[in-house]
């Protein structure tokens, strides 16, 4: 099975390099936040109270990653339904090739694209914006993205051979994922100071809440708060059961 | 080689149920050339998929290349090439690369792989095309890579599905050639699905004729055509003429099945060209002049017209047939 993820692996990270559009698309909205929308934080930050503490940048920044991961990782499905109308799905899983392995080979290069993706971002703050934040902890939000990234495209891949409709999944995506970015304060932080009592405990629920905060977290290098600690776990779940979910489905005889 | 015994497929959606397959039984032999004929929707490809473990059947069991269908699918996997109908080439990924991969994930070492896919790509007329990506082939070619990649760990037993829908008439006769090279060099198995009575006329050595579901005939392509009683004779005379050309033509030996539409008079004999100088001869003393005469061979799509009341062209133009209608 290692061996089939790594043929798959390859083959996704081969395709992907040979067309490093994805690269551009992909930062494109994350770097347009951050040159249009970031200058504006730095003023709100300052003049707000109840803000999670740190810079405007420490603030905007891990939370563009959040986005990043969570955008190019559920649309991962949009990709795999156009190799199955065009048969190739078909003739992998015609193979004795394990089929959880073709799960996972996708899966891992859509972590390493999602964790490129960031490691851009985290540069471009850096050198043009003079982010100063600490290094393990600049890492620690790579690997959280990767995760998220992990979790996301295996979801992702799991509805889309559920649905088999090229039409309505990236409908379906942007319904689910815009209230979802919303009420996890990706943009501006849903704290209890700022957002109504009900607005808050609605974003308490969403696991990706906890995981905008713990990458939050990581940013300022508050290596020891409850809120990496509870957004890990949390997003760790989130990942075994997407793993579940898309394995299952993969594994299904009847796709 | 495949041994399938009441294979079902039913398929249940929003509560209202289709059965696709309705228990079919048949066998191939090793080595054999057996097509599945039969028009669009008649659960060519549903059988297909279930023949190659992508659907499991709701009914029935069968033996695959050795394995069986139910219990041992990996089994059949390892023994089997498929080459589904709607291709299976990324349009992104290089000839080289697609052949490589797919051998790889049979298990065989890149080394290996290489030499196989290097040695296909020549059998196969894809030389020189290895850097290409799958987007620039022509139709031919990206069906012949289809076929390379469902040949690449050298099975013993292939199924096509469908393989020349879709290609112009000299690309097709051109698969036609390698399909033959494949059994008569390789010893391979072939089963295919096909709704083009000339392509399991001219490749196959036993024909399954499959409708709604079922099996309604199996047999050479000879054997199925002599279940149709003789030769069509179709002779043109002047329309005011042709009732009595019939009535004519009715007495000749044997003849039946006689029909007059305007100036055609079409009917059956045992043997058309023995009949032919007895029906010039009778007509020209009658001083009937004929604009055409013509003999034919009963050919499958008779039998399938008798067998199922419709024809096969009725269903689905020939690939002539649409390159004309493109053309015009």
């Amino acid at each position: 099975m290692l061996r089939d993820t790594g043929l798959i692996f390859q083959r996704d990270m081969r395709l992907s390099l040979r067309n490093p559009t994805w690269l551009i698309i992909g930062i494109m909205q994350p770097l347009l936040y951050l040159f249009l929308f970031g200058p504006l934080m730095v003023t709100v930050v300052d003049h707000t109270p109840g803000f999670p503490s740190g810079d405007a940048w420490e603030v905007l920044t891990p939370a563009l990653i959040v986005q990043t991961a969570l955008f190019s990782g559920s649309f991962a499905g949009v990709g795999l339904l156009t190799e199955y109308r065009v048969g190739v799905v078909d003739r992998f899983r015609g193979t004795p090739a394990s089929r959880s392995a073709l799960l996972f080979g996708k899966v891992l290069a859509q972590a390493v694209q999602a964790t490129a993706q960031s490691a851009l971002i985290v540069l471009v703050t850096l050198l043009v914006f003079g982010l100063d934040a600490p290094v393990p902890g600049m890492l620690l939000s790579l690997v959280i993205a990767a995760v998220l990234a992990v979790t996301l495209s295996s979801g992702s891949y799991a509805l889309a051979m559920v649905l088999k409709s090229e039409a309505a999944f990236p409908s379906l995506m942007n319904a689910v994922l815009l209230p979802l970015l919303l009420l996890s304060g990706v943009l501006l932080p849903v704290t209890s100071q700022l957002a109504p009592g009900w607005l808050y405990n609605l974003a308490r629920i969403n696991p990706l809440t906890h995981v905008v905060d713990a990458e939050r977290a990581a940013f300022r290098g508050d290596m020891s708060s409850t809120e990496l600690l509870t957004g890990s776990l949390v997003l760790l779940l989130m990942a075994v059961l997407a793993l579940l979910w898309g394995t299952r489905t993969f594994q299904k005889e009847n796709a | 080689m495949i041994t399938v015994r009441g294979l079902a497929r039913r398929f249940t959606l929003r509560g209202r149920s289709v059965d696709a397959v309705k228990g079919i039984d048949f066998d191939v032999a090793d080595g054999e050339l057996v097509g599945f004929l039969g028009p669009n929707g008649a659960g060519k490809t549903t059988t297909l998929r279930m023949l190659t473990t992508l659907l499991r059947p709701t009914g029935g069991s069968g033996t695959v290349a050795g394995c069986d269908l139910l219990t041992d699918p990996q089994g059949v996997r390892r023994r089997i090439g498929f080459v589904a109908q709607g291709g299976s080439s990324w349009p992104e990924s290089k000839v080289a690369e697609e052949i490589e991969l797919q051998a790889r994930l049979y298990g065989l070492s890149r080394t290996e792989a290489r030499r196989r896919g290097a040695a296909l790509a020549e059998r196969l007329d894809l030389a020189g095309l290895d850097q290409r990506p799958a987007k620039t082939l022509s139709g031919g070619q990206r069906r012949r890579l289809d076929i390379a990649l469902g040949l690449v760990h050298d099975p013993a037993l292939v199924f096509l599905d469908e393989p020349t829908t879709g290609l112009d008439p000299q690309s097709r006769a051109n698969l036609w050639d390698h399909v033959r090279r494949m059994r008569a060099e390789q010893g391979t198995t072939v089963f295919l699905t096909t709704h083009y009575l000339d392509e399991a006329d001219a490749l196959c050595d036993r024909i399954l004729v499959t409708d709604h579901g079922t099996i309604v005939a199996e047999g050479t392509p000879d054997e199925l055509k002599a279940r149709v009683a003789g030769d069509a004779i179709t002779v043109e005379v002047a329309a005011d003429r042709s009732a009595e050309a019939a009535e004519l033509a009715g007495r000749l030996p044997g003849a039946h099945e006689v029909t007059v539409v305007a100036e055609t008079v079409r009917f059956r004999v045992p043997r058309g060209d023995a009949a032919l100088p007895d029906l010039l001869r009778t007509l020209d003393g009658r001083g009937i002049t004929m604009a055409s005469v013509k003999v034919s061979r009963p050919t499958l799509d008779d039998v399938f017209l008798g067998l199922t009341g419709r024809s096969l062209r009725d269903t689905e133009p020939a690939p002539e047939a649409m390159e004309a209608a493109g053309a015009a």
